[in-house]
């Protein structure tokens, strides 16, 4: 009883650590520009969408949060079209290099962005698509197409090969077991981890900032008129930002976790 | 039902070779079990036979027509896989009838042939459940309802019974056999399991080292072992191995050892008159050692150092001189270790071997 006791005390206090920020960030994001100059006033007297309002009609957020999901779907259905097949083979098929290649996946992440930002302008200018949203697409897929790769084998690898030839053996092509019996199997966690990727692509700043200039997402947006604006408007757009995540993550976390490896029992 | 005939077939995965050189007949409505050791090739025979595994060389026909280069898909074959490879997102019965649904039965003899797999396997209750819901053994039989509901021509089973409880096992030998029989599907079946292999085949392949080491009936496999591997394989406990040397008198044969001196009956003798060596390997079943004196008995006289009580059995290991032997005897026998005890060897059931080449001389 008390080790319970113990538990939850510790839960409740790791919980108001993280959450406290994003509490303080909503409510400033709604609290009236008078009260939040006040220093007398901890919390609001009164709430107000205004902040949110100005930020999504006036200051065009609503066309950068268009940009975003477009970028990310784009990203996300890019990586998937090219990564699931990789990761299907690296699980399913034995070749040489498979090691060598699966390294290789893992050393294109240790390349920072800023290097490779810079290059990739260039070469945009060059071939006509800089400051498109498909250009933006393409760099993001290029930052979440290895972690598509990596997780879909280890989602794969967790399908026995037997349910694919039991498929093959009762009339299946190997195309069709793949499409009828192992993607129906992967497809909580294939869900999960393209959740991911869309957090992934609506979260990046850097790179959808340097490549455009008109067309930008919403955190690039974000970056380049909010932070010249009063503090309460920067809280709306950390508040525009962080929820959709959250919600995201909150309702799937439990193949997260296990997409991760965690398991909660 | 097709009669299976593969034809000098060879399966390497890089230097390993899994298969190599299988020379076998399947003959129609039979059930022909592989047995050998683990990493012998019976995985691999029939993942080659079903088509999942493609043949480095060789060919394969289902009933004259050759196979060889069909998908899976095409061969009009099914599997009970080891481990059982029921599709965990199906209902049991959407898992019976999906075989039928992709080669597009109309629903009507779908549901009938359903109803007639699952009353065949007595799983009729476990029809709406999904297969996390289910024992080992339920799985088993979904699995086995799976692949006779399109009434396949060749049947493929690889080791279907080793992930179940010795009883269940015993229980599930009987009525696969019995299944078999009734449908008439031509069956290979794997396992590492001589009794299952002896209960339950028509014909018995031994395999070792990518190799059918001998091809007949269970008694034929018992009785009249091909070579060293056989014999040593089959029977429990193993068959006890002598090297001797062959002496050759008037009219008689000697197999004679530091420890032993045995006449060699006549039937085996003439056999041995032209065999160019002098050494020889005897081979003699601890089954065919007893306690009493029986005809054509060669008294074996020794000390024993250790038994084993099995309640219906004893299986004695004893000395004679430095040989170790082993033999089983029938009924719970109490003898005392450090003891002397005198066997008798029953002459007509011993197996004489070439050492070289390991195989059968008789
Ligand atoms: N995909 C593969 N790649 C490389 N080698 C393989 C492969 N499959 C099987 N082998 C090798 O081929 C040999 C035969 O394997 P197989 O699985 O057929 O044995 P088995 O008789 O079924 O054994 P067990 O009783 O343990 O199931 C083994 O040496 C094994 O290591
Ligand atoms: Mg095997």
């Amino acid at each position: 009883m008390a080790k319970k006791l113990l538990i939850g005390f510790i839960a409740v206090i790791v919980s108001l650590w993280f959450l406290t920020p994003v509490v303080l960030i909503v409510f400033a994001s709604l609290t009236p520009s008078s009260d939040f100059y006040d220093p007398h006033k901890l919390f609001p007297t009164k709430l107000t969408l205004d902040h949110l309002y100005k930020l999504f009609v006036v200051l065009d957020g609503w066309r950068a949060t268009l940009n975003s999901l477009q970028v990310a779907g784009l990203s996300i259905g890019l990586s998937f079209l090219v990564g699931l097949p990789a990761g299907f083979a690296l699980t399913r098929y034995v070749f040489p290099g498979k090691n060598a290649f699966r390294l290789s996946i893992l050393l294109t992440r240790s390349f920072p962005m800023m290097i490779i930002a810079v290059p990739l302008v260039v070469l945009y200018l060059k071939i006509g698509i800089s400051d498109t949203l498909t250009g933006v697409a393409l760099a993001h897929t290029s930052m979440i197409l290895p972690f598509v790769v990596l997780i879909t084998s280890s989602i794969l690898s967790g399908i026995s090969v037997e349910y694919e030839e039991a498929g093959m053996i009762f009339g299946l092509s190997r195309f069709g077991a793949f499409l009828k019996i192992t993607l129906p199997l992967a497809l909580p966690g294939l869900a999960a981890s393209a959740i991911f990727a869309f957090i992934m692509s609506w979260n990046e700043v850097f790179i959808a900032s340097v490549l455009t200039l008109i067309n930008r997402t919403l955190p690039a947006h974000i970056l380049n008129t909010a932070m010249t604006s009063p503090d309460y408007f920067k809280f709306a757009a950390g508040t525009v930002m962080a929820l959709p995540a959250m919600v995201f993550i909150f309702f799937t976390r439990k193949y997260l976790m296990s997409m991760w490896g965690i398991s909660l029992k | 039902m097709a009669q299976v005939i593969l034809e000098n077939v060879k399966k390497y995965f890089g230097q390993v070779k899994a298969l190599d050189g299988i020379d076998l007949i399947v003959k129609d409505q039979k059930f022909v079990v592989l047995l050998g050791p683990s990493g012998c090739g019976k995985t691999t025979l029939l993942r080659c036979v079903s088509g999942l595994e493609k043949v480095t060389s060789g060919r394969i026909y289902f009933d004259g027509q050759d196979v060889t280069d069909l998908p899976p898909r095409s061969r009009n074959v099914s599997m009970v896989f080891q481990s059982y490879a029921v599709w965990p997102h199906m209902r049991v019965y959407e898992n019976i009838a999906y075989p039928m649904k992709i080669k597009k039965y109309d629903r009507e003899e779908i549901e009938n042939k359903v109803e007639w797999a699952a009353k065949l396997l007595n799983i009729h209750e476990l029809l709406d459940r999904y297969p996390a819901q289910l024992s080992g053994g339920q799985r088993q039989r979904v699995a086995v309802a799976r692949a006779i509901v399109l009434e396949p021509a060749v049947l493929l089973m690889d080791e279907p019974l080793s992930n179940l409880d010795a009883l269940l096992r015993v229980m599930m030998r009987s009525e696969l056999k019995k299944l078999q029989e009734r449908l008439g599907t031509t069956t290979i079946y794997v396992t590492h399991d001589q009794v299952e292999a002896m209960t339950m085949g028509d014909m018995i392949a031994v395999m070792s080292a990518g190799k059918i080491q001998q091809y007949g009936t269970p008694e034929e496999i018992y009785h009249k072992p091909a070579n060293l591997f056989v014999a040593g394989f089959i029977g429990s406990p193993r068959m006890n191995f002598l090297e001797v040397e062959i002496q050759r008198g008037k009219g008689e044969v000697f197999f004679i050892s530091e420890s032993v001196k045995i006449t060699c009956p006549l039937k085996l003798s003439d056999k041995l008159r032209d065999f160019p060596q002098k050494r020889v390997t005897l081979g003699m079943r601890p089954e065919h050692i007893h306690l009493s004196r029986v005809e054509s008995g060669y008294p074996l006289r020794g000390e024993v150092y250790f038994s084993e009580r099995l309640g219906a059995d004893t299986i004695v290991h004893f000395k004679v001189d430095e040989e170790k032997i082993v033999a089983k005897i029938p009924g719970d026998v109490i003898l005392e270790e450090g003891g002397s005890v005198e066997f008798f060897l029953d002459l007509s059931k011993i197996h004489v071997f070439d050492p070289k080449t390991g195989r059968s001389l008789v």
